[in-house]
């Protein structure tokens, strides 16, 4: 999970400095500070300020003489306390805390331009210069009018960054060079220069950068002009001086959402799972808007995101867990959370994502529409856009191209909008039957909400034998096609929702529950009719029905015969009856097997609760009616596990039954019918409990035997072999 | 490396007793313990918590009290009436002064240790002077009914408060007069039981703590005699209490096993008021902790399981590592059982008799870890039970296994068996030389001949051993310089030429055989040695430290050896240092010279001179590794410790032969079922 908490604005930015990507507007860095909680903010001009950001204070401030400009970030050398800047590209100039003009302080003129200075925690500042150069600030020091190499001829810096593994100072640059991106890994310490090429992509040029290294790894992830981030994966070990290498880039993630594109400016990495981007976004016929988003690697989910109507500069920097930007005219702390992704979070997050800024881009029930309305522009990244919602289950590590057909599949379906039913299904069946496209289930997708939009469109239709045939033999999920158990809870299509229940890993807890409500409520004269899939309930209940007059009281475990007593010493023998009542499944065929259905379903139990407490009364009693059964059918067996294949197991029945419970607590007590039922339950529940207490008792004399056992094992005098080694 | 078929001998019934009694002496941090059998033991802290000293007991002589009056004298008084003086280098009584009033339940010495005061029986509290070489009677203080259980001086000296049944007495020193009684049951309405106080202790402030027998620990103003604080911690008796330096902190123990500690800590971060609050319980013994200390840096506790539990407190410890390790004792740090290699004898030590036993045999092989069919099973040869009050300080069987030896405090007993087929005569050898005794080590020589006998003042004394059962007083060894320290270790080569002997000064004397004189004495090292051993090849001495330091001393050459020297420059393993228990027994597989054993309680270990030793870096525990790796990977992973954990506790281990062990374990489990039961406590769930 992430989330973007509140924000406060650090400092003003002058006139020079506001709005605006270019040359001219934005701040040239914010590095991290001598200690801390500080930040070194250095502008476009001839000022490096230091800023404790919690008291949003400045506490120093630098500036170079009239007519020299700072073109370096101001760095603190974390070993010394020390600053260090460079201005008019060749100028180097320490200084420390307290010093105040940076005319007296240290100078040193190099021989060559510098293109940035990096300083890293536990390691001193290295510079990087424009060709290429890398020197250590001590070495630089030593001689600063040595002469650098110039290792990269005509090529240009794009981006650098520096790293410590475990001793030595890493130093990574990227160039460019006529549309070809070159990356530069450089060990300070052995000296070894490696140089890679970036693998091209179709139409898109890396336009940003960013990199971490984890276990002797770098990983650099790459921003495209195509709106998607690649990663690159670059080892640090080698020490083969052979020829450059080209790196393959690999798609991390889609910057789209919903039919609108994330044009992003700038991004960082907040940890493994979670990176930040600051961009436009651009909806389709709309103004864009510059927000920042927070998105989910692992899922492919944006998980939060903040506009930010005022504007920024498109850069973007992240220090202890704060974003820093310029928002409007001032420079803007917005503090986040990240924890480790999980797919519970990613999906929770994305069903609780009302929040007004979100939900604009976010809304997942409008998702379909959009896909179809969306001009025919963005028409090509249909297959793209779905995919980065779809790949909660699909693994993908293939580098996405623009399919030709999947281009038609989403032209097609366009077309396909007006045409009469007929047509339109027969041609939905020829897309379905098109071989294994990469991006097949995308198109399914694409396939079943275009469907779903038309029973919306057209509250006649309803293809179920399509939408049951499409259910049953793709991979769906919930998340792929939001609307569809909707509009099947909405024609009480049962059998439909019994599929999607057995099928979909991820369905919302408000969706099982209305289809529990739906099942619960539907007469049994209806359900007859209706063809509903009986798998799970034919080994346990059609016996049932058949022998229920000759039945005989198996006993296995013997708390039936308890039980029996129970009733029997209290009640009259017309109580009997109503235990073989209670024997007999309380529901009809059908509905149990789609009762079933919902019971063995995944769901977490904070978010059916409060669902579940809509149940009206007679069904909630109804439910538990039938929980019993199941209950007392299970207890029947020694492994207290039903037959069959689609059965649910005891834990659930039971799991269901406490939901239930829970729930309905105050209803159950009040309930007249209701009464008798619970009397039951408890009598069985006391008779298990008294069984499994014998049992416990049991366990606890052969653990008795067993430890005497091992204690003759280990005489009071035995030879034995030893080997030593 | 190769086999070893191991006799793994379980019936060694010792049950160590309950520890009834600590005292702590901060300078030279040496902890004194006594036991429910009346042994006392003297724990060194500074030597790895080295039990350095132990004063067997006797049946007469029980011990409820002992306290540390100055530097180094230590007394114990208990329900025999006496006041006894330990001497320390010779591990006996020095003198022992009849306190007059019954049995005494309690002794406290005052902070300067002049003097010191007793709670008897009557009800008498009786203050005694410390002078040179015993105590001296003072003075009787302000008698009455009830037996004095506990007693603690006030820090000033002025004043002591006394501790009784229902009642709690304060008594000033000079006038002998009681100044305040408190009845510690007053606000309890209806109480049937008494109220035994158990422990009490006087804080410099006007605050008397005491623990009583309802689970309390209560805070007194004795000058107003009101309660002021009053804390149940258990909910059976709170049996102990001891109190830091500082005053900020107290342990109780408590009858169910569990101690807490009480801290004096603000009421609120920065507040000048304090109170006493409980804060940290611990449950490391299952039954009555009879002794607590507070220590500057731990608190330690004795219970009547027998064990004695050091924790430390983490907030006093600079760096959190094996320093601050808890630390428990069950075992002695000595060996209680003697072998006969040849004859294949087992001689175990108890209190008070000796048990010889034969072991078993089996004309089967196997695989490593195979038990293997026993052709004859153990046999029980004989009990010797020692006579009168005193209990055993050492005892030795030959490797013959033809002569038995032991002594107590007063007697040296000599015994000659003979086997005769199934049967067995043994015979007490009469007419033993009158030696200076006790002795403290017992040792014979590898042909049997001769018998080495460590006694007091650093001596060790030769009786030859003559055919068909007699013995005479052959030479007196003793050190060049005089020395009041006994003996505690010794050490006879096997050739017959060379014997080292160890006194409580630490200093190893090696003496020739040959000419009866002082050979060279091995460079002092300032550690207590847990063992040592002669090599029966080489004549190299392995001396094995308290703080885990290995060395070798070459005896023909006077001098380290070259191997001995590279272990120092290399250093141990870190594993191999951090062990908290130390090696009780050096011995060499005679075949492979280059091999010695060695064992700890919690392992045994086969050090192959030959192989490089592990640094920090390797696998010290490598054996299971090594078993899983093939051959020819197992060449690159050697080293020189192999060390063998499956036996545990192990009191002994020794080479038979070549390829053949033995070892005597003794499980917890079954010294537990020994003990009487523990305090039934509700336990949820059952």
């Amino acid at each position: 999970m992430a989330a973007l908490c509140e924000s406060f604005t650090l400092c003003g930015l002058g006139p020079g400095v506001g709005v605006g990507v270019g040359q001219g507007g934005g701040l040239l860095a914010l590095e991290p500070g001598p200690e801390p909680d500080h930040v070194l903010l250095t502008d476009r001009g001839r000022t490096a300020t230091l800023f404790k950001v919690s008291d949003q204070k400045p506490l120093g401030c630098w500036s170079v003489k009239h007519r020299q400009i700072i073109t370096c970030p101001v760095v603190c050398n974390f070993e010394t306390h020390e600053y260090v800047a460079v201005h008019d590209d060749k100028v180097l100039r320490i200084w420390k805390n307290q010093d105040i003009n940076l005319d007296k302080v240290f100078k040193a003129t190099l021989s060559a331009d510098v293109y940035r200075i990096h300083s890293v925690p536990n390691g001193g500042p290295v510079v990087l210069f424009r060709g290429g150069g890398v020197r250590t600030l001590d070495v630089l020091l030593e001689a600063p009018q040595q002469e650098i190499e110039n290792i990269i001829s005509d090529e240009v810096i794009k981006w650098s960054e520096a790293f410590m593994e475990g001793q030595q100072h890493v130093l990574m640059f990227t160039t460019e060079k006529d549309g070809d991106f070159f990356v530069y890994v450089q060990k300070l310490k052995t000296n070894s220069l490696h140089k890679y090429k970036l693998e091209q992509q179709e139409l898109s040029k890396p336009t940003g950068f960013t990199a971490y290294i984890k276990n002797r790894i770098i990983t650099l992830l790459c921003l495209y002009s195509s709106d998607s981030v690649y990663k690159v994966l670059i080892p640090l070990q080698q020490n083969t001086e052979d020829e450059q290498q080209t790196l393959p880039t690999s798609l991390l993630l889609n910057l789209s959402v919903s039919g609108s594109v994330l044009k992003a400016t700038s991004f960082v990495v907040l940890d493994k799972d979670h990176v930040a981007v600051l961009g436009s976004l651009a909806a389709s016929g709309e103004e864009s808007k510059e927000c920042l988003t927070i998105w989910n690697t692992k899922f492919q989910t944006l998980q939060t995101s903040k506009e930010l109507p005022l504007g920024t500069s498109g850069q973007l920097w992240c220090y202890e867990e704060k974003f820093f930007f310029t928002h409007g005219k001032v420079l803007t702390v917005m503090m986040y959370k990240c924890e480790t992704a999980s797919l519970a979070a990613a999906v929770g997050k994305l069903k609780g994502s009302q929040t007004p800024d979100v939900s604009s881009f976010v809304d997942w029930n409008t998702l379909g529409d959009e896909e179809l309305v969306a001009s025919p522009e963005s028409q090509p990244s249909v297959a793209l856009k779905s995919e980065s919602r779809m790949t909660l289950r699909s693994k993908r590590n293939t580098v996405a191209k623009v399919q030709p057909d999947t281009l038609s599949v989403g032209q097609r379906l366009l077309k396909l909008k007006d045409v009469s039913t007929t047509v339109f299904e027969e041609e939905l069946r020829q897309l379905m039957s098109k071989a294994q496209m990469p991006d097949f289930q995308a198109t399914i997708g694409c396939v079943v909400t275009a469907l779903v939009n038309r029973c919306k469109t057209n509250p006649k239709y309803y293809p179920q034998n399509l939408l049951l045939q499409i259910v049953q033999t793709r991979d769906l999920s919930y998340s792929l096609c939001p609307d569809l158990m909707a509009i099947a809870l909405e024609k009480k299509d049962v059998h439909l929702l019994q599929i999607c229940l057995q099928r979909f890993p991820d369905i919302p807890e408000e969706i099982t529950y209305a289809c529990l409500q739906v099942f619960l409520s539907i007469s049994e004269a209806c359900l007859q009719r209706t063809d509903v899939n009986l798998e799970s309930i034919t080994s346990y209940i059609d016996t049932e029905f058949d022998n229920k007059e000759v039945k005989t009281e198996i006993v296995e475990n013997g708390f039936n015969a308890e039980l029996e007593q129970d009733i029997c010493d209290s009640k009259s023998p017309e109580e009997t009856r109503v235990l073989t009542d209670g024997e007999s499944c309380p529901v009809g065929l059908q509905k149990a097997a789609l009762l079933n259905a919902v019971l063995r379903s995944a769901y977490s139990e904070t978010f059916i609760l409060p669902h579940l407490k809509n149940l009206p009364a007679q069904q909630a009693v109804l439910f538990l009616r039938y929980l019993y059964y199941l209950y007392v059918k299970c207890s029947e067996k020694i492994n207290t596990a039903l037959p069959g294949t689609q059965s649910p197991t005891i834990n659930q029945i039971m799991d269901w039954m406490c939901l239930l419970l829970d729930a309905h607590f105050t209803v159950m007590v009040m309930l007249p019918e209701a009464k008798e039922l619970l009397s039951k339950l408890h009598k069985f529940v006391r008779a298990q409990v008294r069984f499994y207490s014998e049992l416990n008792k049991i366990e606890g004399s052969l653990h008795e035997l067993q430890r005497l056992n091992h204690q003759k094992d280990c005489q009071t005098y035995s030879i034995e072999v030893l080997e030593l080694i | 490396m190769g086999e070893f078929e191991v006799h793994r001998v379980r019936f060694f019934g010792l049950v160590p007793a309950g520890v009834r009694c600590l005292a702590w002496q901060p300078r030279s941090a040496r902890l004194a313990l006594a036991r429910t059998d009346g042994t006392v033991e003297i724990y060194n802290f500074a030597a790895n918590y080295f039990q350095e000293k132990v004063i067997p007991g006797h049946d007469a002589r029980s011990v409820e009290a002992l306290c540390w009056a100055g530097a180094d004298r230590l007394f114990g008084a208990g329900l025999g009436g006496a006041v006894t003086e330990y001497d320390l280098a010779r591990l006996g009584t020095s003198c022992s002064v009849d306190g007059g009033g019954g049995p005494i339940w309690s002794m406290a010495a005052n902070g300067s240790g002049t003097r010191l005061v007793i709670g008897c029986e009557d009800g008498s509290i009786k203050l005694f002077q410390v002078v040179p070489g015993g105590i001296q009677f003072e003075r009787n203080l302000d008698r009455r009914k009830g037996r004095i259980l506990c007693l603690s001086w006030h820090p000033s000296d002025s004043h002591i408060a006394a501790g009784s049944i229902d009642i709690l007495r304060v008594l000033d020193v000079c006038s002998g007069q009681t100044v305040q009684r408190i009845m510690v049951n007053y606000h309890v309405q209806k109480v049937q039981r008494e109220c035994v106080v158990w422990s009490v202790v006087f804080l410099a402030s006007s605050t008397i703590v005491t623990s009583d027998s309802f689970g309390r620990v209560q805070f007194w103003d004795w000058q107003q005699g009101t309660l002021v604080e009053s804390h149940t911690v258990s909910t059976s008796s709170a049996l102990s209490l001891a109190v830091s330096e500082k005053e900020d902190s107290i342990i109780v123990g408590t009858s169910t096993g569990a101690t807490y500690q009480l801290q004096l800590l603000p009421v609120r971060v920065g507040s000048l008021e304090k109170r006493w609050v409980r804060t940290k319980p611990f449950q490391h013994h299952t039954h009555d902790v009879r002794a607590v200390v507070h220590s500057g840096t731990a608190l330690i506790s004795g219970g009547l399981d027998a064990q004695l539990v050091i924790r430390s407190l983490m907030e006093k410890v600079q760096k959190k590592g094996y320093e601050a390790a808890l630390r428990k004792f069950t075992f002695p740090h000595r060996r209680l059982v003697s072998c006969a290699r040849k004859a294949r004898l087992l001689l175990f030590q108890f209190t008070q008799h000796l048990e010889l036993w034969r072991l078993g045999s089996t004309d089967k092989t196997g695989k490593d870890g195979e038990v293997l069919p026993l052709r004859s099973m153990p046999e029980h040869l004989v009990q010797l039970k020692s006579k009168g009050p005193e209990h055993i300080y050492c005892s030795c069987v030959s490797p013959c296994g033809s002569w038995i030896a032991y002594s107590t405090a007063s007697r040296f007993h000599l015994y000659r068996l003979q086997y005769e087929g199934d049967s067995i005569s043994i015979a007490k050898v009469p007419k033993v030389p009158k030696l200076l005794l006790p002795a403290y080590q017992l040792q014979f020589a590898a042909d049997s001949g001769s018998l080495f006998v460590a006694s007091a003042q650093g001596a060790v004394h030769i009786l030859q051993l003559l055919e068909p059962g007699g013995c005479k007083h052959l030479h007196t060894l003793r050190p060049p310089s005089e020395t009041p320290e006994a003996i505690y270790l010794l050490a006879v080569s096997a050739d017959g030429h060379w014997v080292a002997a160890v006194g409580g000064d630490w200093a190893i004397h090696v003496y020739s055989l040959k000419c009866f004189k002082h050979h060279c004495t091995v460079p002092t090292y300032s550690c207590a040695v847990t063992a040592l051993a002669i090599h029966p090849v080489t004549n190299n001495l392995v001396i094995a430290y308290a703080d885990q330091q290995l060395f070798e001393f070459s005896i023909p050459e006077q001098q380290y050896t070259a191997w001995s020297r590279m272990v120092q420059n290399c250093g141990l393993h870190r594993l191999w240092l951090e062990r908290d228990t130390h090696i009780t027994h050096i011995t060499f597989n005679p075949k492979n010279p280059s091999h010695i054993l060695l064992h700890d309680v919690y392992m045994f270990c086969v050090l192959d001179k030959s192989l490089p030793l592990p640094d920090n870096s390797a696998l010290l525990l490598n054996q299971s590794t090594l078993k899983q790796l093939p051959e020819t990977a197992r060449q690159r992973q050697l080293h020189a410790f192999k060390i063998c954990k499956k036996f545990q506790p192990l009191l002994f281990a020794d080479l038979l032969d070549e390829n053949c062990l033995v070892v005597v374990e003794r499980p917890v489990m079954d010294i537990k079922t020994q003990l009487p039961l523990p305090v039934q406590q509700k336990k949820f769930g059952t």
